[in-house]
């Protein structure tokens, strides 16, 4: 039994909270008096555990940048109660066997839901599709499926999955770049890369893929998610589709909503990542789109990488940034501080909208009795500096480090269980606690 | 007197151009005397560090050292660690454990020399002898050195003087470098390519944009051209050579277009008969040679401020 005193809901009422096994048993207005032996959440604000549909895990095969269990440490760190683990690992999620040992590797950690994405082809080659069914069928039950990190670029291909998944009803999840106008590319394409000559990503080469699959999710009637969006144009493009009534879904990324590509010119590779930052007008526009429910959701798209692949010169780095445990941060920083969202709408983007795009039915539920208790607790008006060496993933690629940003997750509760107590996380070695 | 590292073009004031300029001339009457060498760099280390084939910058960077008397390690990444897959932070601390007072680097990345410079793998002053499509400051330098030598040798700087610069301006770090730093001098720059081979946001650069060379040759005062790379055929960037040539290239016919008194110049390595003809390259207009010999004047007055003691001459 778990007693929360004192804590504010998202729509601003304040609430004592009481919880037995993995529900909540009772929400009641707050008596005001902070119980004995309950958390004290006087000035906190109590929300939905939160849920990532865009997370690399890097196990099986990349374990030295992050295993499903550090993962799982830097996810509750930083609020999330269910992640979703890309598909691109070695060897790749494309057959039930791998989805089914992440999925399992996620049971074994147990600090919150790790629900396997799986690959769209074979090998994410592009050229045949995988055993999709098999993964939907397995014990992970894989319901998103993405090539992420690559893009499923044969027209024919895409349409035969998103015809696909239709039986089962999954989804696929489209990383957006159009392999022949970014190769070799290296960062957004406009005045910053003719500058400093890095070989540029045209915003065209996301969202011609965008227009192309939008078409496509409509004429075979099925459900397409755009992975990572990061223009302008692409988001005038979700905007049309659902105007038409395509069933399309769009994600945005927080390093997305605040970095731009200006942060490019000293070469330093943290700044590398796929798809590119891009300009101030994609960054408001994106802003904008979040605020609108054009973009449905905030999706991390943690991408840790060891050491050696981030100190070196840009050409020879690794695209990526790892996002979870900044993630609510810095959406509090460009959402909620310039009031495009409220703490309702937040709460939408990450926690509820993302359970029913991925159909995770335990999580994004309201906080009221009979609901799974995945929950988080956060002091909205304390602010931390991200210190990249005191990370709990495995990797230290932030794009934040030495930042001030606002919001502390003081307490994570997932399925009952506390995982984030007072600000340590559960089961963590000592020196990676600190 | 420059100071730290030169990454860009950009890093270099006006006054701390032209007194590097002024400092060149002096070096190059001094090593064109009997004697050509002087003594201020003996005991320091200059390493050059080539990651991509460059012999003429090599070999320039390497006479300017060794006309200055300091000690030259080239280090060229065939045949090296380097091609053991050995990474640039592994080579920067094996250089500085040596103790490299100098960097010299080429490199295929844009932004090598800058990351070098920014990260704590080596304490060296680093020079960028071309990163990539990025910069090749060093080059604008001699360019600068040479135009003001036949054009404005009197002058204090090169206000008034058109230069066309011709080609692959997209993957050229020639190009940008002599954007930044003739402008800054003065100069006036008109760009002459197709617009396959002009970056994106091109309209924001203190520069005219042209796609016919022939409608431009005559008002110049220098044509500058630059390398185009066979393999930009293969990319699609233009048809065919032939083609490039016929529309880009400086032959006879543009040659006579030239006003009386202007200069032609190449970076180097040239493709005679694709951007430049021969008879344009042997002309009298031609300064393609005092180039090659100007860049080793620029690099000793560079190698000089950077490692160096005070500056020769009374130019500060």
């Amino acid at each position: 039994m778990i007693n929360i005193s004192n804590a504010k809901l998202a729509d601003g009422s304040v609430v004592d909270v009481e919880i037995d096994n993995d529900l909540i048993s009772k929400v009641t207005k707050s008596s005001g008096t902070v119980s004995n032996g309950s958390i004290d959440a006087t000035g906190q604000i109590l929300l939905p555990g939160l849920v990532d549909l865009h997370t690399h895990l890097r196990e099986p095969g990349r374990e030295d940048a992050e295993t499903v269990l550090t993962g799982s440490y830097a996810a509750a760190a930083g609020g999330y109660t269910a992640i979703s683990s890309m598909a691109n690992t070695y060897p790749v999620a494309d057959t039930a066997g791998v989805v089914e040992q992440i999925y399992r590797l996620g049971k074994d950690a147990g600090l919150c839901d790790v629900n396997p994405i799986g690959a769209v082809t074979k090998g994410l080659s592009g050229e045949q599709l995988a055993e999709l069914g098999a993964m939907a069928d397995s014990i992970a039950r894989v319901r998103i499926f993405s090539d992420d990190g690559k893009c499923v670029s044969d027209p024919l291909i895409m349409r035969r999955a998103l015809e696909y998944v239709k039986t089962f009803n999954g989804i696929i999840a489209q990383h957006a770049q159009e392999p022949r106008l970014t190769i070799n590319a290296q960062m957004n394409e406009g005045s910053v890369s003719s500058r400093i000559g890095l070989p540029g990503w045209p915003a065209i080469a996301e969202e011609s893929i965008i227009a192309r699959d939008i078409l496509l999710a409509e004429h075979v009637q099925s459900r397409l998610h755009i992975c990572h969006l990061t223009t302008a144009g692409g988001v005038e493009l979700v905007r049309w589709a659902k105007k038409r009534g395509i069933n399309v879904t769009a994600e945005v990324t927080p390093h997305h909503l605040l970095l731009t590509d200006e942060l490019v010119e000293n070469y330093d590779p943290i700044y590398k990542v796929n798809p590119p930052l891009r300009t101030e007008k994609d960054v408001m526009a994106l802003r904008e789109g979040l605020a609108e429910g054009v973009i449905d959701i905030v999706a991390t798209d943690h991408a840790p990488h060891p050491e050696e692949d981030k100190d070196c010169e840009w050409q020879a780095a690794a695209f990526g940034m790892v996002g979870l445990e900044t993630s609510l941060s810095v959406v509090i920083k460009t959402m909620i501080e310039s009031k495009m969202l409220d703490w309702s709408q937040l709460v939408d983007r990450m926690s509820i909208r993302p359970a029913q795009i991925a159909g995770y039915k335990t999580q994004g539920q309201s906080i009221q009795a009979g609901s799974v208790a995945n929950l988080l607790l956060l002091d909205p008006s304390a602010s931390w500096q991200v210190d990249r060496s005191k990370l709990k993933s495995k990797s230290r690629n932030t794009p934040f480090h030495g930042m001030t940003l606002p919001g502390v997750i003081s307490h994570v509760i997932y399925n009952g269980k506390q995982t984030v107590i007072a600000g340590r996380v559960l089961n963590m070695d000592g020196d990676k606690n600190g | 007197m420059i100071t730290g590292h030169l990454l860009s073009a950009a890093d270099l004031s006006k006054d701390e151009a032209l007194n590097l300029l002024a400092t060149a001339k002096e070096l190059a009457a001094i090593t064109d005397g009997p004697n050509k060498k002087l003594p201020t760099l003996r005991g320091k280390t200059v390493v050059n560090l080539f990651f991509e084939d460059s012999t003429r910058t090599r070999i320039s960077f390497e006479t300017a050292a060794k006309r200055l008397s300091a000690d030259v390690i080239n280090f060229s990444a065939k045949g090296s660690s380097v091609s053991k897959g050995e990474s640039l932070k592994d080579t920067a601390q094996t250089l500085q454990a040596m103790g490299a007072d100098a960097v010299v680097i080429r490199h295929g990345s844009s932004g090598a020399a800058k990351r070098l410079a920014d990260t704590q793998w080596i304490q060296a002053a680093v020079i960028n002898a071309g990163d990539g499509t990025h910069e090749h400051p060093t080059q604008a330098l001699l360019d600068a050195f040479t135009i003001k030598q036949h054009l404005r040798a009197k002058e204090s700087d090169l206000s008034g003087v058109k230069v066309l610069i011709v080609g692959d301006i997209l993957h050229s770090r020639v190009a940008r470098s002599n954007i930044l730093l003739l402008s800054k001098l003065g100069a006036e720059i008109v760009l002459v390519a197709p617009p396959t081979l002009l970056p994106v946001g091109i309209d924001k650069w203190p520069v005219k944009i042209s796609y016919d060379l022939d409608s431009e040759i005559g008002e110049c005062d220098v044509v500058m051209m630059l390398r185009i790379q066979l393999e930009r055929m293969a990319d699609s960037f233009f048809p065919t050579e032939r083609e490039y040539s016929r529309r880009y290239g400086l032959n006879s016919a543009r040659l006579a277009k030239l006003k009386k008194n202007s200069i032609v110049m190449h970076p180097g390595p040239m493709n005679r008969g694709l951007e430049i003809s021969a008879d344009s390259a042997d002309d009298l207009k031609s300064v393609i040679v005092d180039q090659v010999k100007n860049g080793v004047a620029v690099r000793m007055a560079i190698l000089y401020e950077l490692l160096g003691g005070a500056p020769i001459g009374d130019s500060k």
